[in-house]
Protein backbone atom coordinates (compact mmCIF):
# COMPACT_ATOMS: atom_id res chain seq x y z
CA UNK A 1 0.00 0.00 0.00
CA UNK A 2 1.31 3.56 -1.03
CA UNK A 3 1.56 6.46 1.85
CA UNK A 4 -1.07 8.24 0.83
CA UNK A 5 -3.72 5.50 0.45
CA UNK A 6 -2.64 3.83 3.82
CA UNK A 7 -3.44 7.82 5.17
CA UNK A 8 -6.60 7.77 3.49
CA UNK A 9 -7.89 3.91 5.19
CA UNK A 10 -6.74 5.48 8.36
CA UNK A 11 -8.95 8.39 7.82
CA UNK A 12 -11.80 6.58 6.66
CA UNK A 13 -11.63 4.28 9.94
CA UNK A 14 -11.27 7.53 11.79
CA UNK A 15 -14.46 8.94 10.49
CA UNK A 16 -16.53 5.76 10.71
CA UNK A 17 -15.76 6.05 14.25
CA UNK A 18 -17.51 9.67 14.32
CA UNK A 19 -13.88 11.06 14.45
CA UNK A 20 -13.03 13.21 11.31
CA UNK A 21 -10.94 15.78 10.82
CA UNK A 22 -10.33 18.10 7.48
CA UNK A 23 -7.07 17.46 5.75
CA UNK A 24 -4.00 19.38 6.98
CA UNK A 25 -3.21 22.51 4.58
CA UNK A 26 0.48 20.93 4.08
CA UNK A 27 0.17 17.03 3.60
CA UNK A 28 3.84 16.72 4.27
CA UNK A 29 4.12 16.37 8.52
CA UNK A 30 7.82 17.00 8.15
CA UNK A 31 7.51 20.12 6.33
CA UNK A 32 4.34 21.47 8.57
CA UNK A 33 6.38 20.96 11.82
CA UNK A 34 9.38 22.22 10.21
CA UNK A 35 7.65 25.24 8.83
CA UNK A 36 5.66 25.48 12.85
CA UNK A 37 9.41 25.68 14.41
CA UNK A 38 10.85 27.87 12.50
CA UNK A 39 7.51 30.46 12.98
CA UNK A 40 8.37 29.86 16.59
CA UNK A 41 12.37 30.37 16.21
CA UNK A 42 11.81 33.80 13.99
CA UNK A 43 8.81 34.85 17.04
CA UNK A 44 11.72 34.31 19.74
CA UNK A 45 14.70 36.21 17.53
CA UNK A 46 11.99 39.12 17.13
CA UNK A 47 11.35 38.98 20.26
CA UNK A 48 14.75 39.82 21.26
CA UNK A 49 15.85 42.24 18.91
CA UNK A 50 12.90 44.56 19.24
CA UNK A 51 12.78 46.62 22.57
CA UNK A 52 9.78 48.40 23.60
CA UNK A 53 9.55 51.06 25.94
CA UNK A 54 6.64 50.19 28.07
CA UNK A 55 6.69 53.53 30.07
CA UNK A 56 7.01 55.08 26.64
CA UNK A 57 3.99 53.56 25.50
CA UNK A 58 1.91 54.29 28.35
CA UNK A 59 3.16 57.87 28.51
CA UNK A 60 1.40 58.31 24.80
CA UNK A 61 -1.66 56.35 25.20
CA UNK A 62 -3.79 59.74 26.22
CA UNK A 63 -2.23 61.62 23.12
CA UNK A 64 -3.09 58.26 21.12
CA UNK A 65 -6.71 59.27 22.68
CA UNK A 66 -6.66 62.43 21.79
CA UNK A 67 -5.78 61.59 18.36
CA UNK A 68 -8.63 59.25 17.69
CA UNK A 69 -11.54 61.79 19.23
CA UNK A 70 -10.38 64.27 17.38
CA UNK A 71 -11.72 62.10 14.14
CA UNK A 72 -15.08 63.68 15.77
CA UNK A 73 -14.08 66.77 16.12
CA UNK A 74 -12.34 67.31 12.89
CA UNK A 75 -10.98 71.23 12.49
CA UNK A 76 -11.02 72.18 8.52
CA UNK A 77 -11.56 75.88 9.18
CA UNK A 78 -8.37 77.26 11.13
CA UNK A 79 -5.96 76.00 8.19
CA UNK A 80 -8.36 75.65 5.73
CA UNK A 81 -6.35 78.00 3.54
CA UNK A 82 -3.60 75.39 3.52
CA UNK A 83 -5.40 72.75 3.24
CA UNK A 84 -6.60 74.00 0.07
CA UNK A 85 -3.72 74.97 -1.12
CA UNK A 86 -2.39 71.85 -0.43
CA UNK A 87 -5.08 69.38 -1.69
CA UNK A 88 -5.24 71.43 -4.90
CA UNK A 89 -1.67 71.44 -5.50
CA UNK A 90 -2.15 67.33 -4.55
CA UNK A 91 -4.48 66.91 -6.98
CA UNK A 92 -3.07 68.69 -9.88
CA UNK A 93 0.20 67.01 -9.28
CA UNK A 94 -1.38 63.38 -9.35
CA UNK A 95 -3.22 64.17 -12.95
CA UNK A 96 -0.58 65.38 -14.59
CA UNK A 97 1.66 62.38 -12.99
CA UNK A 98 -0.30 59.77 -14.08
CA UNK A 99 -0.96 61.03 -17.58
CA UNK A 100 2.58 61.45 -17.90
CA UNK A 101 3.18 57.87 -16.15
CA UNK A 102 1.27 56.34 -18.79
CA UNK A 103 2.32 57.79 -21.82
CA UNK A 104 5.56 56.67 -21.17
CA UNK A 105 4.36 53.22 -19.75
CA UNK A 106 2.85 52.35 -22.97
CA UNK A 107 6.06 52.13 -25.20
CA UNK A 108 8.01 50.77 -22.13
CA UNK A 109 5.26 48.10 -21.11
CA UNK A 110 4.74 47.18 -25.71
CA UNK A 111 8.98 46.66 -24.90
CA UNK A 112 8.63 44.60 -22.03
CA UNK A 113 6.13 42.37 -23.65
CA UNK A 114 8.08 39.24 -24.45
CA UNK A 115 5.49 38.19 -27.79
CA UNK A 116 6.19 41.05 -29.61
CA UNK A 117 9.30 42.70 -28.71
CA UNK A 118 12.90 41.99 -29.78
CA UNK A 119 15.35 40.07 -26.85
CA UNK A 120 17.32 43.08 -26.26
CA UNK A 121 14.50 45.86 -25.69
CA UNK A 122 12.72 43.10 -23.73
CA UNK A 123 15.56 43.34 -21.11
CA UNK A 124 15.97 46.66 -21.71
CA UNK A 125 12.14 47.79 -20.71
CA UNK A 126 12.25 44.94 -17.69
CA UNK A 127 15.33 46.76 -16.33
CA UNK A 128 13.81 50.11 -15.92
CA UNK A 129 10.76 48.61 -15.09
CA UNK A 130 12.42 46.64 -11.66
CA UNK A 131 14.44 49.86 -11.21
CA UNK A 132 11.00 51.62 -10.79
CA UNK A 133 9.39 49.19 -8.79
CA UNK A 134 11.99 48.49 -6.55
CA UNK A 135 12.09 52.07 -4.65
CA UNK A 136 9.21 53.03 -2.53
CA UNK A 137 8.06 56.87 -4.00
CA UNK A 138 9.45 59.02 -0.89
CA UNK A 139 13.23 57.53 -1.80
CA UNK A 140 12.48 58.39 -5.42
CA UNK A 141 11.33 61.88 -4.17
CA UNK A 142 14.29 62.44 -1.97
CA UNK A 143 16.84 62.06 -5.23
CA UNK A 144 14.50 64.29 -7.65
CA UNK A 145 13.98 67.18 -4.83
CA UNK A 146 17.88 67.08 -4.63
CA UNK A 147 18.38 67.31 -8.59
CA UNK A 148 15.27 69.71 -9.64
CA UNK A 149 14.57 71.90 -6.34
CA UNK A 150 11.83 72.00 -3.90
CA UNK A 151 8.05 72.18 -5.27
CA UNK A 152 5.30 70.08 -7.35
CA UNK A 153 7.39 69.71 -10.15
CA UNK A 154 9.70 67.07 -8.36
CA UNK A 155 6.73 64.94 -6.86
CA UNK A 156 5.35 65.22 -10.50
CA UNK A 157 8.16 63.56 -12.02
CA UNK A 158 8.15 61.26 -8.78
CA UNK A 159 4.72 60.14 -9.27
CA UNK A 160 5.07 59.66 -13.32
CA UNK A 161 8.13 57.30 -12.22
CA UNK A 162 7.04 55.32 -10.25
CA UNK A 163 3.77 54.76 -12.65
CA UNK A 164 5.72 54.07 -15.33
CA UNK A 165 6.60 50.84 -13.50
CA UNK A 166 3.34 49.91 -12.48
CA UNK A 167 1.68 50.13 -15.64
CA UNK A 168 4.21 49.03 -17.96
CA UNK A 169 4.38 45.72 -15.85
CA UNK A 170 0.79 44.67 -15.88
CA UNK A 171 0.41 45.85 -19.24
CA UNK A 172 3.78 43.70 -20.18
CA UNK A 173 1.48 41.18 -18.31
CA UNK A 174 -1.81 41.49 -20.06
CA UNK A 175 -0.01 41.82 -24.03
CA UNK A 176 1.67 38.47 -23.01
CA UNK A 177 -1.83 37.16 -21.74
CA UNK A 178 -3.58 38.11 -25.08
CA UNK A 179 -5.17 35.82 -27.81
CA UNK A 180 -2.81 34.51 -30.86
CA UNK A 181 -5.84 34.46 -32.76
CA UNK A 182 -6.63 37.95 -33.79
CA UNK A 183 -3.38 38.96 -33.48
CA UNK A 184 -2.13 36.05 -36.36
CA UNK A 185 -5.73 37.46 -38.41
CA UNK A 186 -4.46 41.39 -38.55
CA UNK A 187 -0.81 40.05 -39.58
CA UNK A 188 -1.99 37.58 -42.13
CA UNK A 189 -3.91 40.52 -44.08
CA UNK A 190 -0.58 42.03 -44.76
CA UNK A 191 -1.12 44.72 -42.09
CA UNK A 192 2.38 46.80 -41.15
CA UNK A 193 3.37 46.89 -37.75
CA UNK A 194 1.52 50.12 -36.55
CA UNK A 195 -1.59 48.46 -37.74
CA UNK A 196 -0.99 44.84 -35.95
CA UNK A 197 -0.76 46.61 -32.56
CA UNK A 198 -3.71 49.01 -33.60
CA UNK A 199 -6.07 46.72 -34.77
CA UNK A 200 -5.20 43.34 -33.08
CA UNK A 201 -3.44 43.78 -30.24
CA UNK A 202 -4.61 47.46 -28.82
CA UNK A 203 -8.62 46.46 -28.31
CA UNK A 204 -7.60 43.47 -26.47
CA UNK A 205 -5.61 45.13 -23.89
CA UNK A 206 -7.69 48.50 -23.81
CA UNK A 207 -10.26 47.73 -20.80
CA UNK A 208 -7.82 46.62 -18.76
CA UNK A 209 -5.98 49.46 -19.41
CA UNK A 210 -8.32 52.18 -18.50
CA UNK A 211 -9.01 50.03 -15.12
CA UNK A 212 -5.91 50.10 -14.33
CA UNK A 213 -5.31 53.81 -15.06
CA UNK A 214 -7.87 54.78 -12.97
CA UNK A 215 -6.05 52.70 -10.25
CA UNK A 216 -3.00 54.08 -10.23
CA UNK A 217 -4.49 57.65 -10.35
CA UNK A 218 -6.22 56.55 -7.18
CA UNK A 219 -2.52 54.92 -5.91
CA UNK A 220 -1.28 58.65 -6.96
CA UNK A 221 -3.54 60.29 -4.82
CA UNK A 222 -2.80 58.43 -1.93
CA UNK A 223 1.10 58.96 -2.30
CA UNK A 224 0.81 62.41 -3.14
CA UNK A 225 0.02 62.53 0.70
CA UNK A 226 3.08 61.40 1.97
CA UNK A 227 6.31 62.45 -0.90
CA UNK A 228 4.99 66.08 0.38
CA UNK A 229 7.10 65.22 3.80
CA UNK A 230 10.34 65.27 1.79
CA UNK A 231 9.49 68.67 -0.09
CA UNK A 232 8.06 67.58 -3.27
CA UNK A 233 4.41 69.21 -2.77
CA UNK A 234 1.21 68.45 -1.88
CA UNK A 235 -1.08 67.89 0.98
CA UNK A 236 1.71 65.94 2.74
CA UNK A 237 3.58 68.97 3.64
CA UNK A 238 0.23 70.36 5.70
CA UNK A 239 -0.01 67.12 7.16
CA UNK A 240 3.38 66.72 8.36
CA UNK A 241 2.84 70.07 9.98
CA UNK A 242 0.20 69.74 11.74
CA UNK A 243 0.88 66.01 13.50
CA UNK A 244 4.07 67.95 14.38
CA UNK A 245 2.98 70.18 16.40
CA UNK A 246 -0.15 67.87 18.05
CA UNK A 247 -2.53 69.87 16.14
CA UNK A 248 -4.90 66.69 15.46
CA UNK A 249 -7.72 68.16 15.02
CA UNK A 250 -6.20 69.63 11.75
CA UNK A 251 -4.63 66.54 10.79
CA UNK A 252 -7.96 64.59 11.30
CA UNK A 253 -9.70 66.92 8.97
CA UNK A 254 -6.97 66.24 6.36
CA UNK A 255 -7.09 62.86 6.90
CA UNK A 256 -10.75 63.01 6.34
CA UNK A 257 -10.58 64.96 3.33
CA UNK A 258 -7.92 62.19 2.03
CA UNK A 259 -10.37 59.00 2.78
CA UNK A 260 -13.12 60.98 0.98
CA UNK A 261 -11.18 61.72 -2.12
CA UNK A 262 -10.24 57.87 -2.38
CA UNK A 263 -13.91 56.75 -1.24
CA UNK A 264 -14.83 58.82 -4.24
CA UNK A 265 -12.54 57.44 -6.79
CA UNK A 266 -13.32 53.98 -5.85
CA UNK A 267 -16.88 54.60 -6.57
CA UNK A 268 -15.81 56.58 -10.31
CA UNK A 269 -13.67 54.14 -11.56
CA UNK A 270 -16.53 51.00 -10.47
CA UNK A 271 -18.85 52.66 -12.78
CA UNK A 272 -15.98 53.61 -15.69
CA UNK A 273 -14.89 49.92 -15.22
CA UNK A 274 -18.11 48.79 -15.73
CA UNK A 275 -18.97 50.97 -18.62
CA UNK A 276 -15.36 50.34 -20.91
CA UNK A 277 -15.90 46.20 -20.44
CA UNK B 1 -21.13 48.06 -39.43
CA UNK B 2 -18.95 50.95 -39.45
CA UNK B 3 -18.92 50.66 -43.53
CA UNK B 4 -18.93 52.80 -45.92
CA UNK B 5 -19.06 53.07 -49.34
CA UNK B 6 -16.59 55.58 -51.27
CA UNK B 7 -16.56 55.72 -55.29
CA UNK B 8 -18.14 52.49 -55.15
CA UNK B 9 -15.82 50.78 -53.27
CA UNK B 10 -16.12 49.49 -49.36
CA UNK B 11 -14.19 51.89 -46.85
CA UNK B 12 -13.95 50.18 -43.19
CA UNK B 13 -13.17 51.74 -40.34
CA UNK B 14 -12.95 50.15 -36.72
CA UNK B 15 -15.92 52.35 -35.34
CA UNK B 16 -19.25 54.40 -36.29
CA UNK B 17 -18.28 57.77 -36.70
CA UNK B 18 -20.74 58.81 -33.81
CA UNK B 19 -18.47 56.41 -31.42
CA UNK B 20 -14.96 57.64 -32.97
CA UNK B 21 -16.22 61.40 -32.00
CA UNK B 22 -16.90 61.24 -28.58
CA UNK B 23 -13.85 59.00 -27.87
CA UNK B 24 -11.86 62.13 -29.94
CA UNK B 25 -13.77 64.31 -27.62
CA UNK B 26 -13.08 62.44 -24.81
CA UNK B 27 -9.36 62.61 -25.34
CA UNK B 28 -9.71 66.25 -26.00
CA UNK B 29 -11.57 67.45 -22.87
CA UNK B 30 -8.81 65.27 -21.00
CA UNK B 31 -5.52 67.32 -22.97
CA UNK B 32 -7.63 70.04 -21.34
CA UNK B 33 -7.51 68.75 -17.77
CA UNK B 34 -4.17 67.96 -18.46
CA UNK B 35 -2.90 71.48 -19.46
CA UNK B 36 -4.92 73.10 -17.06
CA UNK B 37 -3.48 71.01 -14.15
CA UNK B 38 0.06 71.56 -15.79
CA UNK B 39 -0.33 75.75 -15.08
CA UNK B 40 -0.85 75.27 -11.83
CA UNK B 41 1.96 73.07 -11.15
CA UNK B 42 4.00 75.10 -13.67
CA UNK B 43 2.76 77.98 -11.80
CA UNK B 44 4.36 76.35 -8.11
CA UNK B 45 7.79 75.72 -9.76
CA UNK B 46 10.68 77.71 -9.11
CA UNK B 47 12.08 77.16 -12.71
CA UNK B 48 15.21 78.75 -12.47
CA UNK B 49 16.27 75.47 -10.17
CA UNK B 50 15.90 73.74 -13.38
CA UNK B 51 18.66 75.43 -14.99
CA UNK B 52 21.28 73.98 -13.40
CA UNK B 53 19.39 70.85 -12.55
CA UNK B 54 21.46 68.38 -15.05
CA UNK B 55 24.15 69.69 -13.25
CA UNK B 56 23.16 68.73 -9.93
CA UNK B 57 21.90 65.63 -11.62
CA UNK B 58 25.11 64.74 -12.38
CA UNK B 59 27.21 65.79 -9.60
CA UNK B 60 24.85 63.68 -7.94
CA UNK B 61 25.24 60.95 -9.10
CA UNK B 62 29.43 61.32 -9.14
CA UNK B 63 29.38 61.53 -5.46
CA UNK B 64 26.99 58.17 -5.11
CA UNK B 65 29.18 56.32 -7.27
CA UNK B 66 30.72 53.88 -6.32
CA UNK B 67 28.72 53.04 -3.20
CA UNK B 68 30.72 53.00 0.17
CA UNK B 69 30.89 49.41 0.51
CA UNK B 70 32.49 49.59 3.50
CA UNK B 71 29.64 50.20 5.74
CA UNK B 72 27.98 46.61 4.97
CA UNK B 73 28.21 45.12 7.87
CA UNK B 74 26.67 48.08 9.60
CA UNK B 75 23.52 48.03 7.87
CA UNK B 76 22.82 44.23 8.09
CA UNK B 77 21.37 44.82 11.38
CA UNK B 78 18.95 47.50 10.54
CA UNK B 79 17.96 45.68 7.48
CA UNK B 80 17.63 42.63 9.82
CA UNK B 81 14.74 45.55 11.65
CA UNK B 82 13.16 45.90 8.60
CA UNK B 83 12.40 42.76 7.39
CA UNK B 84 10.78 42.41 10.82
CA UNK B 85 8.89 45.30 10.43
CA UNK B 86 7.66 44.02 7.51
CA UNK B 87 6.93 40.56 9.12
CA UNK B 88 5.68 41.37 12.09
CA UNK B 89 3.62 44.22 11.06
CA UNK B 90 2.17 42.10 7.82
CA UNK B 91 1.51 39.19 11.08
CA UNK B 92 -0.55 41.87 12.83
CA UNK B 93 -2.82 43.33 9.84
CA UNK B 94 -3.34 40.07 8.64
CA UNK B 95 -5.06 38.76 12.44
CA UNK B 96 -7.33 41.97 12.71
CA UNK B 97 -8.21 42.13 8.59
CA UNK B 98 -9.23 37.77 8.62
CA UNK B 99 -12.36 38.39 11.07
CA UNK B 100 -12.80 42.37 9.55
CA UNK B 101 -13.68 40.53 5.69
CA UNK B 102 -16.33 38.13 7.42
CA UNK B 103 -17.68 40.86 8.51
CA UNK B 104 -17.40 42.93 5.60
CA UNK B 105 -18.17 40.17 2.99
CA UNK B 106 -22.07 40.36 1.73
CA UNK B 107 -22.58 36.48 2.62
CA UNK B 108 -21.22 35.98 5.20
CA UNK B 109 -21.83 39.27 7.41
CA UNK B 110 -23.80 38.60 10.51
CA UNK B 111 -25.59 42.49 9.92
CA UNK B 112 -25.42 45.24 7.71
CA UNK B 113 -24.93 48.00 10.33
CA UNK B 114 -21.54 45.69 11.51
CA UNK B 115 -20.76 45.50 7.39
CA UNK B 116 -20.67 48.87 6.78
CA UNK B 117 -18.48 49.78 9.73
CA UNK B 118 -16.51 46.77 8.51
CA UNK B 119 -16.18 48.39 5.08
CA UNK B 120 -15.52 51.97 6.77
CA UNK B 121 -12.57 50.40 8.16
CA UNK B 122 -10.94 48.77 5.52
CA UNK B 123 -11.10 51.89 3.35
CA UNK B 124 -10.04 54.04 6.10
CA UNK B 125 -6.98 52.12 6.34
CA UNK B 126 -6.76 51.47 2.64
CA UNK B 127 -6.49 55.42 2.27
CA UNK B 128 -3.85 56.33 4.53
CA UNK B 129 -0.07 55.64 3.84
CA UNK B 130 1.93 53.43 6.05
CA UNK B 131 4.51 56.34 6.28
CA UNK B 132 1.65 58.90 8.00
CA UNK B 133 0.55 55.81 9.97
CA UNK B 134 3.91 55.76 11.19
CA UNK B 135 4.32 59.56 12.12
CA UNK B 136 1.48 59.63 13.89
CA UNK B 137 2.86 56.35 16.11
CA UNK B 138 5.95 57.86 16.41
CA UNK B 139 4.49 60.69 17.87
CA UNK B 140 2.18 58.33 20.43
CA UNK B 141 4.14 55.12 20.71
CA UNK B 142 7.50 56.64 20.32
CA UNK B 143 10.24 56.38 17.92
CA UNK B 144 11.11 52.60 17.21
CA UNK B 145 10.54 49.47 15.44
CA UNK B 146 7.11 49.25 17.15
CA UNK B 147 5.58 52.29 15.92
CA UNK B 148 6.61 50.88 12.24
CA UNK B 149 5.08 47.41 13.67
CA UNK B 150 1.96 48.62 14.13
CA UNK B 151 1.78 51.44 10.93
CA UNK B 152 2.68 48.18 8.60
CA UNK B 153 -0.19 46.12 10.51
CA UNK B 154 -2.99 49.43 10.62
CA UNK B 155 -2.25 49.92 6.61
CA UNK B 156 -2.19 46.14 5.96
CA UNK B 157 -5.74 45.52 7.30
CA UNK B 158 -7.59 47.79 4.53
CA UNK B 159 -5.39 46.09 1.88
CA UNK B 160 -5.91 41.81 3.11
CA UNK B 161 -9.35 42.55 4.48
CA UNK B 162 -10.57 43.94 0.93
CA UNK B 163 -9.05 41.20 -1.63
CA UNK B 164 -10.04 38.83 1.29
CA UNK B 165 -13.70 40.17 1.50
CA UNK B 166 -13.86 39.95 -2.60
CA UNK B 167 -12.47 36.35 -2.33
CA UNK B 168 -15.09 35.21 -0.13
CA UNK B 169 -18.33 37.09 -2.05
CA UNK B 170 -16.81 35.30 -4.61
CA UNK B 171 -16.72 31.00 -3.74
CA UNK B 172 -19.34 28.71 -4.74
CA UNK B 173 -22.49 27.84 -3.00
CA UNK B 174 -22.85 24.49 -3.65
CA UNK B 175 -20.39 23.68 -0.77
CA UNK B 176 -22.14 26.23 1.55
CA UNK B 177 -25.63 24.53 0.79
CA UNK B 178 -24.18 20.73 1.25
CA UNK B 179 -22.66 22.09 5.00
CA UNK B 180 -26.17 23.61 6.40
CA UNK B 181 -27.98 20.47 5.29
CA UNK B 182 -26.34 18.34 7.52
CA UNK B 183 -27.83 20.76 9.96
CA UNK B 184 -24.30 22.70 10.78
CA UNK B 185 -24.28 26.14 12.73
CA UNK B 186 -23.25 29.06 11.71
CA UNK B 187 -18.80 28.76 12.99
CA UNK B 188 -19.20 25.01 10.93
CA UNK B 189 -20.52 26.34 7.88
CA UNK B 190 -17.56 29.07 7.98
CA UNK B 191 -15.30 26.29 8.86
CA UNK B 192 -15.96 23.49 6.25
CA UNK B 193 -17.20 25.30 3.36
CA UNK B 194 -16.62 28.96 3.67
CA UNK B 195 -12.44 28.39 4.81
CA UNK B 196 -11.31 26.26 2.44
CA UNK B 197 -12.36 27.68 -0.48
CA UNK B 198 -10.64 30.77 0.46
CA UNK B 199 -7.38 29.56 2.06
CA UNK B 200 -5.32 29.63 -1.07
CA UNK B 201 -6.69 33.00 -1.48
CA UNK B 202 -5.94 34.00 1.86
CA UNK B 203 -2.05 32.96 1.74
CA UNK B 204 -1.66 34.24 -1.34
CA UNK B 205 -2.90 38.14 -0.69
CA UNK B 206 -0.88 37.32 2.74
CA UNK B 207 2.48 36.82 0.62
CA UNK B 208 1.39 39.16 -1.98
CA UNK B 209 1.29 42.08 1.23
CA UNK B 210 4.45 40.82 2.92
CA UNK B 211 6.39 41.83 -0.56
CA UNK B 212 4.97 44.98 -0.91
CA UNK B 213 5.30 45.68 3.00
CA UNK B 214 9.12 45.28 2.63
CA UNK B 215 9.47 47.71 0.24
CA UNK B 216 7.22 50.15 2.10
CA UNK B 217 9.38 49.41 5.91
CA UNK B 218 12.15 50.24 3.90
CA UNK B 219 11.81 53.71 4.47
CA UNK B 220 9.45 54.19 7.72
CA UNK B 221 13.03 54.61 9.28
CA UNK B 222 12.82 58.55 7.73
CA UNK B 223 10.09 59.17 10.34
CA UNK B 224 12.03 57.80 12.94
CA UNK B 225 9.80 54.63 13.09
CA UNK B 226 12.79 52.21 12.46
CA UNK B 227 14.73 50.32 10.23
CA UNK B 228 17.19 50.87 7.84
CA UNK B 229 15.46 54.21 7.18
CA UNK B 230 17.23 55.62 9.95
CA UNK B 231 20.46 54.92 8.45
CA UNK B 232 19.08 56.18 5.06
CA UNK B 233 18.19 59.42 6.42
CA UNK B 234 21.63 60.00 8.51
CA UNK B 235 23.12 59.40 5.48
CA UNK B 236 21.07 61.99 3.19
CA UNK B 237 21.51 64.55 6.45
CA UNK B 238 25.02 64.29 6.60
CA UNK B 239 25.18 64.66 2.29
CA UNK B 240 27.04 61.25 2.65
CA UNK B 241 25.69 59.96 -1.13
CA UNK B 242 27.89 57.26 -1.43
CA UNK B 243 26.64 55.76 2.04
CA UNK B 244 22.90 56.72 0.83
CA UNK B 245 23.64 54.86 -2.42
CA UNK B 246 25.42 51.60 -0.27
CA UNK B 247 21.69 51.77 1.61
CA UNK B 248 19.89 51.78 -2.16
CA UNK B 249 22.24 48.96 -3.39
CA UNK B 250 20.76 46.67 0.17
CA UNK B 251 17.37 47.92 -0.73
CA UNK B 252 17.20 46.70 -3.90
CA UNK B 253 18.47 43.23 -3.60
CA UNK B 254 16.10 42.55 -0.70
CA UNK B 255 13.34 43.87 -2.52
CA UNK B 256 14.27 41.81 -5.65
CA UNK B 257 14.44 39.03 -2.69
CA UNK B 258 11.55 39.21 -1.56
CA UNK B 259 9.75 39.90 -4.66
CA UNK B 260 11.04 36.27 -5.96
CA UNK B 261 9.78 34.37 -2.79
CA UNK B 262 6.44 36.06 -3.00
CA UNK B 263 6.46 34.89 -6.30
CA UNK B 264 7.31 31.21 -5.99
CA UNK B 265 4.64 30.82 -2.41
CA UNK B 266 2.02 31.93 -4.69
CA UNK B 267 2.91 29.78 -7.53
CA UNK B 268 2.98 26.84 -5.11
CA UNK B 269 -0.55 28.41 -3.15
CA UNK B 270 -2.77 28.84 -6.80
Amino acid sequence: MTDSSLVASHRIAAAKNGQWRPLPVISNAALRWGLNAAVLVYLVLVYFSVDINWARVAQGMDRGLAFMASFFTPDFITRGGEIAVGLRESLTMTFVATVLGIALAIPVGLGAAKNIAPVPVYYFCRAIIALSRTFQEIIIAILFVAMFGFGPLAGVMTLAFATVGFMAKLLAEDIEDAQRDPMEAVRATGAGWWQWINYAVQPQVMPRLIGLSLYRLDINFRESAIIGIVGAGGIGATLNTSINRYDYDTSAAVLLVIIGIVLCSEYLSGYVRKWTA
Amino acid sequence: MPLTMNNKTPHWRRREPLTQRLIWLAYFLAVLVFLLCWKVVSDNTIWEFLTDAHIQAASLIGRMVPPQWSITGSLLLPLWDTINIATVGTALGVMIAFPLAFLAARNTSPHPTLRAVALAVIVSSRSINALIWAILLVTIVGPGLLAGMIAIALRSIGFVGKLLYEAIEEIHVTPVEAVTSTGAGRMQILNYAVLPQIMPAFAGITVYRWDINIRESTVLGLVGAGGIGLQMNAAINNLAWAQVSMVFVLIFATVILSEWVSAKVRHAVI
